[in-house]
């Protein structure tokens, strides 16, 4: 059972380091993501081939993109948004603004140190943050949701600061995409 | 990618009244010196009672040196088995460094009903301190031993045994999908016959249970978002409390089942509130802008413990259930959070942090002494058993979170092990 969990909390840390954002259900390939921008009718779906510099997929999945970056992490008892994190959180901001139909939740998580009823009102404070910041660059209220896991929903499942610090996180979650 | 994302939103979520788990296992880890030393001769079997499949001696003497106030004799040492009191040579028992025996018989009734009987004799005085005789059926032969070690417990410490009692905690285990399965189970209080009461994919946690015994609340995320849920043990039907936007959590049931603590983030940041069983009212107790939550009633139903960050750090403060005042409780440490009462009032567990490490305390709310109790690094969830004796947590085992208890003056250890999963949030129950 410990070598399954190993095996699975390297898995889970490797899916983060190659930049999957979410494991919240946020996660989105690019393989469908011409629907909505290129277009789906009865089913069929167009890409294009032979461009190879423009990204084709959806503007929340482009890599070059601060939109494709859909994980803050937050410092030990801190709900405070590291500076690195503002321009992520100001282009989420500026695409909900533009799109007043799109909704997010933001899922607060913590790490397993500190009690856990605790921990789910930090998680909820950092979730918090994020909705304060998106608010100030006109998101509206009614587009933002939050849930507070606390240490509830680890992404790394190890004990040390390697795992503390992947899992100290709000996860940006598009519902609908 | 909508397939997925719906999958991810589909909880599997099942409840159950009563669902065999992968047992518990305990293993003493610390005991004291000054442990009585008692002999539990293994119980005569009449001949017409038939198959006994429960050894109640050994589940007596498992319960009874568990408690680190017993030492029990080794069964290989008890040489003459004595079946009644007549038989019992007492100076034997004597040179066997022996303070107390306990002889016992199952028998059958003349109207087919099975009894236990049993005797505790005092082996110095050679005199017979109690004994019992009780009527069961086949099917509640170990709930009978429990029964007599708390008789024995009672009657040789003044204190009330607790072994009848249950144990709720919740598991995690990851499963072959990846997904993290969460449960909450209830076991006796010696780890056996683990039953799940809920499953689901996605977080359970904070598990109370009711003053009664009857009931447990606890806080499930199968919506997506938290709520609270009171679930009936005989029959598995729960109600969900009403939820509001924000945090649901915390749930603590009053000494007399009328009203629950909870923390609510409805009005802003995390509060307590009570609610009114009765009125079905929500009333907000607690007023701060920094995290109030992890509420604990005092055993006399007056006093509200809660965590506050309103310092700066995690602390304990006390609140009248009326509102008022709040007065910080804890002073030692940059951290202390989740109290608990003890069952006579007169002192606190919590979790203490003791440099890097989170521990569990204990603090003499008459003296303002606070003592470590345990020594791993992330150690939580400290739990009483309803007659004060023991405290029940969660500790780290390697990478694995598993629960272990501690006597309240810190000398008896045990660790509890249950296969391949998480274990934590251990809930005590009150007394039957």
């Amino acid at each position: 059972m410990k070598k399954l969990i190993n095996i699975v909390s390297l898995m889970l840390l490797s899916a983060v380091m190659v930049g999957c954002s979410s494991f919240g259900g946020g996660d989105s390939s690019t393989s469908n993501g011409t629907t909505g921008t290129n277009g789906m009718v009865n089913g069929a779906t167009t890409t294009g081939i032979d461009g190879g510099t423009a990204f084709s997929g959806h503007a929340l999945d482009d890599p070059s993109s601060p939109l494709s970056t859909k994980v803050i992490y937050f410092e030990f008892d801190s709900s405070a948004i590291a500076p690195e994190y503002e321009a992520v959180v100001a282009a989420h901001a500026a695409y909900l603004a533009a799109n007043s139909t799109v909704s997010i939740v933001l899922e607060g998580h913590t790490d397993e140190r500190g009690t856990r009823e605790y921990n789910v009102a930090l998680s909820e404070n950092r979730a918090k943050s994020v909705l304060d910041l998106l608010s100030l660059q006109g998101v509206t209220g009614s587009q933002v949701d939050i849930t507070a896991y606390g240490e509830e929903k680890p992404a790394a499942l190890g004990h040390d600061e390697q795992s503390w610090q992947l899992n100290r996180r709000v996860e940006l979650v598009y519902p609908a995409h | 990618m909508q397939h997925l994302i719906k999958l991810a939103f589909l909880i599997l979520l099942s409840v159950t009244c009563y669902a065999q788990a992968a047992p518990l296992q305990i293993e003493i880890t610390q005991g004291v010196a000054s442990a009585q030393p008692i002999a539990v001769v293994p119980f005569s079997v009449g001949a017409n009672v038939g198959v006994v499949n429960v050894d109640v001696a050994a589940i007596i003497a498992g319960d009874l040196s568990r408690s680190g106030r017993f030492k029990t004799l080794a069964r290989t040492d008890i040489l003459n088995r004595p079946l009644t009191a007549d038989q019992v040579n007492f100076r034997s028992w004597q040179a066997l460094g022996q303070d107390n025996l306990v002889i016992g018989s199952i028998s059958k009734e003349p109207n087919g009903q099975l009894s236990v009987q049993f005797q505790l004799f005092d082996v110095y005085k050679g005199e017979q301190l109690t004994g019992f005789k009780i009527p069961t059926d086949a099917k509640n032969l170990r709930g009978v031993a429990h029964r007599i070690s708390d008789l024995i417990y009672e009657k040789l410490t003044g204190q009330k045994g607790a072994f009848s009692t249950r144990i709720a905690y919740v598991t995690s285990r990851v499963n072959i999908a990846g997904k993290i399965e969460y449960k909450i189970q209830v076991a006796d209080a010696d780890g056996y016959g683990p039953r799940t009461i809920v499953t689901s994919s996605e977080p359970l946690m904070s598990p109370a249970w009711t003053s009664k015994g009857d009931k447990i609340s606890y806080v499930s995320y199968e919506r997506g978002r938290s709520s609270i849920y009171t679930q009936t043990l005989s029959t598995g039907q729960r109600t969900k409390l009403r939820s509001f936007k924000g945090i649901n959590g915390a749930p603590a049931w009053s000494p007399d089942d009328s009203q629950m603590a909870l923390t609510l983030s409805k009005d802003g940041n995390a509060n307590i509130y009570i609610y009114n069983v009765i009125t079905g009212a929500f009333r907000r107790l607690t007023n701060s802008y920094a995290i109030d939550t992890e509420p604990s009633w005092s055993p006399d139903g007056r006093q509200i413990l809660f965590t506050s960050g309103r310092g700066g750090k995690p602390q304990l403060y006390q609140i009248s259930v009326n509102g008022g005042r709040a007065s910080r409780v804890t002073r030692e440490g940059g951290y202390n959070a989740r109290g608990r009462y003890a069952p006579d009032g007169k002192s606190i567990v919590m979790v203490h942090r003791v440099g890097k490490k989170y521990q569990i305390g204990s603090l003499n709310l008459k003296t303002g002494f606070t003592s470590v109790l345990t020594k791993g690094n992330l150690d939580e969830s400290p739990t009483f058993a309803p007659n004060g004796s023991m405290i029940l947590y969660s500790t780290k085992d390697g990478l694995k979170s598993i629960l272990a208890a501690v006597s309240s003056d810190g000398k008896v250890k045990q660790k509890f092990r249950l296969q391949g999963g998480e274990v934590r949030e251990p809930a005590w129950s009150p007394f039957k």
